[in-house]
């Protein structure tokens, strides 16, 4: 097989690529584009960001946790593309310059890569974009001020060479392997359907999709994967499908996609997932890898059993669905067969009581002590229905039932939340970490039902609202 | 003139294109090699059995090194000689190397790393404070006291007294570019280091050592680093180390970077400490007598861990004259990774004790804490001589007064600013009408609670080992008019070479774009001091100052001998040399100078004046001079989650007569989001194990960008070093972190508002430590 894309504006088609070749140790090792750095190693200081655009536009990645195969058919642009064919400086790069936003400058090179893609894209909200690039230099005053200067400058035309090329023309190949006789080293479906075929055919094989997760398999646990087989090609998988009744979202649905469809119907849902990952991680990070992966701090569960989400398994034909919630068994446990894949994941449409409330050390780009997804209906006083998930709390995503048990039927107000205080001992006995101990995650769960009621009586609950 | 412009970071145009080279983009030649180190499993105990059989087996593995490979010991420490590159038999700390792998590739030596066997003869570690206290595992034979006055009898006199414990965290480093190191070997068993070091000279000495060879058979050179902080003062020795033994070994160049995660498992950081105090003050909140015990958790080598609890002790006092002050230091061994410099090099933590107290005394007096803080700074300096050139006036209640105070270790307080500094703050940043409002928006607001602080800083400068307050430079003047910079100070995102550019171009009245700033390179200055303590523009700059000054005083001569007229009356600026009436280019000067066998290039150095420093008494001069600075932060707490923000932030900071104020501004905000970072969300987590639990971006968090205050006001102070330092310039590396404090204080006062009595927020003050401050609180309006 042979891998095709665009490499700053130039065609690279590599034979016998090893799949788990990241982007990062390949531009740094074998091409000798070392503009791009290496931080962390896993996708969590943004150094190594790359853009790389497709048919659906253009976006920020981690190169560190980016695989080579997941390149098929897309084109990237580097540090060294930003600037223009004959050196000239891109406006980010200017601004930087003028704003004095570099100082050691080893975290300069992402920056401007996200600025970039920022500044192609109309971004304005600076924060965001730039969340998931540490800078240790600067306290990044000066970089907003560049960021904020270069906003309304034109757009290079070198940069948006990317967008005109034809898409179809770029091959990506099929199952990849080292010549005809050899097993194939890893697969390429086009569709969901030869995705399940393939899983099924394969349950020792690893599915990967955005490899925000499997990255780090390979970068820092340094596991050998036996056949990965990239999702990337099955467009069917990332579709969202909105009916009267339903939202239905694809697995292959990237968060930054989920973010910007959930936003009309539940915004607070959208508002926390502002703060999962970065803007990398969530161009990469899929909501199906982030149900399958089963980790009891993955943000979406909550969110969705709160809301009663479905989850549609498949293995092969055979296709079946179950609540949400029971498909997290235990710690590291979830009710998924060998070669069974997750499809998609449905919601009800309803009307929104739904309020995610993470709670972690840092705002930004920081995995969740404890994250808790209520949504409380009240009628004429009194709580007619309760849905209460919880992240951070156990060895799973997990329903606070004896909670909701306490609040349903009762009057909405001060009195019955306190109430309800044993409750939640009874649901939860959560851990200590390094994230948090025991008792707070605890202390703060009750707290944030509490903050629920008072945000629904008017009260200020929220310190981003705050202005000095 | 070239000083005292803001131009850009030299390197910036680099920087934004990804061209700027750091170790690791250098490319190497054919056939290099790359290094790993195998890490200890177990806090403390003997390794009994090593079997590396399988690390020797995968693939890639060209070779294996352990402590029985370096018959000289490959010693890393730059004090004791107690830091063994690989495990000698007794394990001292989780994370410890052991061994070290030598493969074809980074990714096959982190892999064979990871595949050696190690059996272990545990024995309890000692991790905590406590822990060493009890088992009385010390650096030194006993705690350091340095007194001034009866502190006990005039607490005991007081007619009130406090006292408190505050804790307070350490800091990861973080700079974004990893230890890294690269050995190419050269012809008779000579070395060259390219290494992300602030110490060149030291790794040039410690691989020396390693070598059993002459220093002068070591070259290093270093061109920047992705970020220092002071982690780069020492812990860039072993990675250099290694690689230069293994090169040895081998006979091929060889690659060190660590992966993220092992780097900061491996390396030290700041030294978490514990402060008790106890203190006796009036009904104003002036202080008659403090008494201050500082615990520092030094890790399992001495490192820098003596200078730096000397350096915590030096700014017990901060910018307050205490009358009568004791201060106790144990600097404590524990089995954790050996706790290192950091930026302010123990003047935080010893800061932060004294700021405590005024914010301790001023919530039992019911007092605004500004207020006590000013009834307790030093005496103004007294007009004239060596004060500020503002005419500065006595502050209240002590006015009259003309003779400098003196600090607790006895040198007097010659250029205290921050009277005027803080009034002016007040005034710019609105201080005392904000401090109204945010008291009515909390009788507003039940859930959430806002706090203001405004805070000090005066920071010492000068190395407190005296002998290092020296620089070189090496200045070449070539026939067509260019000029080559040379100097000891290494780059590492400060902006020191731009800075020192700025200099010689001044001095040769050039511009910029004549100076070629050059890597700093043991062969071409040798002996130099780590780029440390804030010193590297004071010290270098003078060095290079002396260095072009000898260069144009002889090629003064040369013109004023051709073209007649006196020597001193040759002008050198705007890129030419005037003499008399007759105008050169400074490239025809250069050339004639040549052509009249006129030596171009010079070497120019320098050393700090004034200075005398007993450590062991506690007591001299050790600064030349102090760097003042003063803060006051917003921010806003969740009393549901303990959740909060940083709103505002502004800054007045006193960096002399600026070289660059863009680049001192630079500094200024970095330096504030770092110490408010070290002191709000950074929090390093050990297991009873003494495993770090937090050892990657995922689990310890650095201010990120939208924590960054959102109002952020930065002002440089007006005015000039009353010491005759480069251009009248003061140090700013260090200072600005301090002003840091004032995060922590505004939480404090946050969280005070959620009930009576003083909070005893510790510090990192993560949403953890601030909900259960206010439970704290709660529970006593409760109560």
């Amino acid at each position: 097989m042979t891998l095709t894309f665009l490499l700053n504006g130039e065609s690279v088609a590599l034979r016998d690529v090893t799949p788990t070749t990241t982007l990062l140790d390949w531009l740094r090792e074998t091409r000798g584009l070392t503009g791009t750095k290496e931080g962390c190693n896993e996708g969590d200081c943004g150094a190594c960001t790359v853009i790389v655009s497709d048919e659906t536009g253009a976006r920020p990645l981690n190169a560190c946790i980016l695989l080579l195969p997941q390149l098929a058919g897309r084109a990237v642009r580097t540090v060294e593309g930003v600037s223009g064919p004959e050196g000239q400086l891109h406006p980010v790069q200017e601004a930087m310059i003028a704003h004095h936003g570099s100082q050691c400058g080893f975290c300069t090179p992402g920056f401007i890569t996200s600025m970039a893609c920022a500044h192609l894209n109309g971004e304005r909200d600076h924060d965001r974009v730039l969340a998931g690039n540490l800078c240790r230099c600067t306290g990044y005053a000066p970089i907003l001020r560049a960021a904020r200067a270069a906003e309304t400058a034109p757009i290079p035309a070198w940069i948006t060479e990317d967008r005109a090329v034809i898409w179809p023309e770029i091959p990506s190949g099929g199952p990849a392997g080292r010549g005809a006789d050899s097993p194939p080293s890893s697969l390429h479906p086009r569709c969901a359907d030869e995705a399940a075929r393939l899983y099924a055919a394969h349950p020792q094989a690893t599915l990967i999709a955005g490899a925000t997760d499997v990255g780090l398999w390979i970068t820092k646990q340094l596991r050998d994967l036996d056949l990965p087989i990239f999702l990337g090609g099955c467009a069917d998988l990332r579709k969202i499908d909105i009916s009267d009744t339903e939202i239905r979202l694809g697995a292959g649905v990237t968060i930054a996609a989920l973010m910007q469809a959930i936003a009309p119907f539940h915004p607070s849902y959208a508002a926390m997932l502002r703060r999962y990952g970065s803007e990398q991680v969530r161009a990469a990070a899929t909501l199906g890898g982030n149900i399958a992966n089963g980790s009891p701090i993955g943000d979406n569960a909550p969110a969705l059993i709160a809301l009663g989400a479905t989850l549609h398994l498949r293995h092969g034909e055979t296709r079946r669905e179950i609540p949400l919630e029971a498909f997290f068994l235990d710690y590291g446990q979830q009710g998924r067969a060998p070669g069974e894949m997750v499809e998609a994941i449905t919601l009800p449409r309803q009307p929104d009581r739904l309020r995610c409330y993470k709670i972690s050390k840092r705002f930004d780009q920081d995995i969740s002590a404890l994250l808790g997804c209520f949504n409380i209906t009240v009628n004429e006083g009194r709580i007619t229905a309760a849905r209460i998930a919880f992240g951070g709390m156990a060895g799973i995503p997990k329903r606070a039932q004896a909670v909701e048990a306490a609040l349903i039927g009762q009057p909405w107000t001060e009195e019955t939340i306190t109430a309800s205080h044993v409750a939640w001992a009874q649901d939860f006995a959560p851990l200590s970490d390094m994230r948090a101990s025991a008792d707070y995650r605890l202390d703060v769960a009750r707290n944030l039902l509490m903050r629920y009621f008072l945000e629904d009586q008017g009260i200020a609950t929220s310190v981003l609202e705050v202005q000095p | 003139m070239t000083v005292a412009r803001s131009l850009p970071h030299d390197a910036a145009r680099l920087h934004v294109t990804g061209t700027a080279r750091y170790v690791h983009d250098i490319p190497s030649p054919r056939g290099t090699l790359h290094l790993a180190f195998g890490l200890s499993t177990i806090a403390a105990g003997r390794m009994t059995e090593m079997d590396l059989a399988s690390v020797r087996q995968s693939a890639g593995v060209v070779a294996v090194l352990t402590a029985a490979d370096l018959p000289q010991g490959a010693d890393c420490s730059p004090s004791a000689h107690d830091e063994p590159l690989l495990c000698t038999g007794d394990v001292h700390y989780h994370g410890q190397p052991l061994f070290l792998v030598i493969a074809t590739s980074h990714l096959a030596a982190r892999r064979a790393a990871r595949q050696g066997q190690v059996s272990y003869e545990e024995t309890p570690p000692l991790l905590s404070i406590d822990a060493a206290l009890a088992a009385n595992s010390r650096f030194e034979e006993g705690p350091r006291i340095w007194q001034r006055g009866d502190a006990a009898r005039a607490i005991a006199e007081a007619a009130h007294t406090i006292d408190g414990v505050i804790e307070m965290g350490g800091q990861e480093h973080f700079y974004l570019e990893g230890q890294a190191a690269l050995a190419l070997p050269q012809e008779g068993g000579d070395m060259v280091i390219h290494a992300s070091t602030q110490h060149p000279s030291e790794v040039q000495h410690k691989v020396a050592d390693a070598l059993s060879r002459p220093m002068h058979a070591v070259r290093v050179e270093t061109r920047r680093m992705g970020g220092g902080f002071g982690g780069k003062e020492s812990q860039a020795n072993a990675p250099a180390i290694a690689c230069a033994v293994a090169a040895r070994h081998t006979g091929q160049p060889c690659k060190l970077r660590y992966d993220r995660d092992d780097d900061m498992v491996i390396t030290g950081k700041r030294h978490d400490f514990r402060i008790t105090y106890r203190a006796g003050f009036d009904d104003t909140g002036r202080l008659s007598g403090v008494e201050f015990v500082h615990y520092a958790r030094c890790g399992w080598s001495q490192d820098l861990s003596l200078p730096v609890a000397d350096r915590a002790m030096l700014h017990a006092d901060n910018a307050y004259h205490l009358p009568a002050v004791r201060i106790e230091s144990h600097r404590l061994r524990t089995n954790t990774a050996s706790a290192t410099a950091f930026r302010g090099f123990g003047g935080p933590q010893g800061m932060l004790g004294i700021e405590r107290v005024m914010d301790h005394v001023a919530h039992t007096l019911g007092l605004d804490p500004l207020a006590v803080r000013r009834r307790n700074y030093y005496a103004a300096s007294a007009g004239g001589g060596l004060s500020a050139p503002r005419a500065a006036r006595p502050p209240e209640g002590i006015s009259g007064q003309m003779k400098p105070q003196v600090t607790p270790y006895g040198q007097e307080v010659e250029d205290f600013i921050l009277h005027e500094m803080t009034e002016r703050l007040m005034d710019t940043s609105d201080y005392a009408a904000r401090r109204v409002a945010v008291a009515a928006w909390n009788a507003r607001n039940p859930v959430l609670k806002k706090g203001l602080a405004l805070t000090p800083v005066k920071f010492g400068i000068s190395f407190t080992l005296s002998h290092l307050n020296q620089a070189g430079a090496l200045v070449h003047v070539y026939q067509d008019g260019s000029v080559h910079l040379n100097h000891g100070g290494t780059e590492m995102g400060q902006g020191l070479f731009q800075k020192v550019a700025q200099v010689a171009a001044a001095r040769f009245g050039l511009p910029l774009e004549a100076i070629k700033i050059t890597a700093t390179d043991t062969a071409k200055v040798p002996n130099t001091s780590a780029t440390a303590a804030s010193s590297g523009s004071d010290l270098n700059g003078m060095a290079v100052k002396a260095a072009c000054d000898t260069i144009r005083d002889r090629m003064a001569a040369c013109l004023a001998e051709r073209y007649g007229g006196a020597p001193d009356a040759v002008q050198f600026s705007a890129g030419h040399v005037q003499i008399g009436t007759r105008c050169l280019s400074f490239a025809a000067a250069a050339k004639l100078c040549y052509e009249q066998r006129i030596s171009l290039s010079a070497t120019g150095f320098y050393k700090t004046p004034d200075l005398a420093w007993d450590r062991i008494k506690g007591e001299g001069r050790p600064f030349y001079y102090f760097a003042y600075g003063a803060a006051v932060t917003e921010v806003v707490v969740d009393g549901l989650s303990g959740e909060y923000r940083i709103l505002r932030a502004d800054i007045l900071h006193d960096c002399g007569a600026s070289l660059n104020p863009a680049l001192d501004i630079g500094q200024i905000e970095g330096g504030y989001v770092q110490g408010a970072g070290w002191l709000t969300v950074e929090e390093l987590v050990w297991d009873a194990a003494g495993r770090l639990r937090t050892h990657a971006p995922s689990t310890y968090k650095i201010p990120a960008c939208s924590d960054r205050p959102s109002v952020f006001n930065v002002a440089l102070w007006e005015g000039e070093n009353p010491r005759p330092t480069i251009y009248r310039s003061k140090a700013v590396g260090e200072p600005p972190f301090m002003l840091g404090i004032s995060a922590l204080m505004a939480l404090s006062a946050a969280v005070a508002a959620f009930g009576p009595g003083y909070p005893s927020l510790d510090a990192p003050a993560t949403p953890e430590r601030v909900l259960s401050a206010i439970a704290r609180q709660r529970a006593r309006a409760d109560a």
